[in-house]
């Protein structure tokens, strides 16, 4: 973990909360969408807080894909939950909304969970050991999990034929 | 009869969402690391291999179904509901799946952290 993985984990943050914000706020002036106004989800996409929230929560989505190409899953969610944290601090020192001691627990809470996981490794070893940069043209499983399945494949039939001789002899 | 709709969509949203964020770990681990790539071989093939990855397809149209089950609980539900509880639920989902399908390794504190955001989570609705 570099600067520059921080900073990408910081995007992560950042832009889901003000992505999520915004279309928050575009959506209540949109009102209520039902299955038999599906017109409804095209005219809320024509609302512009919808729109940039729409292209904030794209720049959110290139980051999360650039922090899951070199760290876990269950690493990269709660390192990046501190923008619920955020949204809770603008709440109230910027729209100055109450914030009730139950939400304070909360923002606690998700920031010792951040503190906890940020404290170990961000990926898993196995992952780190596969060489999947090099064996991934066509998308499929990393060349090493293909060579690895096939001993195994190999043994399974090696046992299986002694059993057939046994079972034959009978 | 609106919170059956509301909770209904909660959980179509944190369905579709562990198995999109399944998906997309996946694929983005056999793209592998996206900065070297792109230092390596330009921005073009980033996407390129990024967009001819059948498990990134597939993981965004799982997000896709996360999204607009999203835009159906937020004009049922309030979002100070939807929200945590939807985040709160695919926390721990996201953790169990990992485990599974991604192997990855969930260690006490992984799963220690993840409960904390979760429930922390679930609080900022109050």
């Amino acid at each position: 973990m570099n600067v520059r993985k921080y900073l990408v984990l910081a995007g992560v943050t950042v832009f889901a909360a003000a992505g999520d914000s915004m279309l928050s706020h575009g959506m209540k002036q949109t009102g209520s969408i039902s299955v038999h106004h599906l017109r409804g989800v095209i005219f809320a996409v024509l609302n512009p807080w919808v729109a940039v929230g729409i292209l904030l929560l794209l720049a959110f989505f290139a980051a999360y894909m650039t922090a899951l190409s070199w760290a876990d899953l269950t690493y990269v969610l709660p390192a990046t939950s501190l923008g619920y944290v955020l949204l809770a601090l603008v709440a109230r020192f910027v729209l100055h909304e109450h914030v009730s001691p139950l939400r304070w627990l909360g923002i606690v809470l998700i920031t010792g969970g951040v503190g906890f996981v940020a404290g170990g490794p961000s990926l898993t070893e196995h992952h780190a050991a596969l060489p999947h940069a090099e064996h991934t043209e066509d998308g499929n499983e990393p060349l090493a999990v293909a060579t690895a399945k096939a001993p195994l494949l190999a043994k399974d039939t090696r046992n299986g034929a002694p059993q057939v001789g046994v079972t034959g002899k009978l | 009869m609106k919170a059956v709709y509301t909770w209904s969509a909660i959980l179509a949203i944190v369905f579709a969402s562990v198995v999109g964020d399944v998906l997309l770990a996946r694929a983005m681990k056999q793209v592998g690391d996206v900065g070297a790539l792109w230092r390596r071989a330009g921005l073009g093939m980033v996407v390129g291999r990024t967009m001819g990855n059948p498990n990134f397809l597939f993981g965004v149209t799982a997000m896709a179904v996360a999204f607009f089950s999203l835009l159906f609980a937020l004009s049922w539900g309030d979002v100070s509901l939807v929200a945590p509880a939807a985040a709160s639920l695919t926390f721990i989902g996201n953790a169990v799946a990992a485990r599974i399908f991604l192997h990855e390794k969930v260690d006490r504190r992984r799963w220690i952290a993840a409960s904390l955001v979760a429930a922390g989570v679930a609080l900022l609705a109050g």
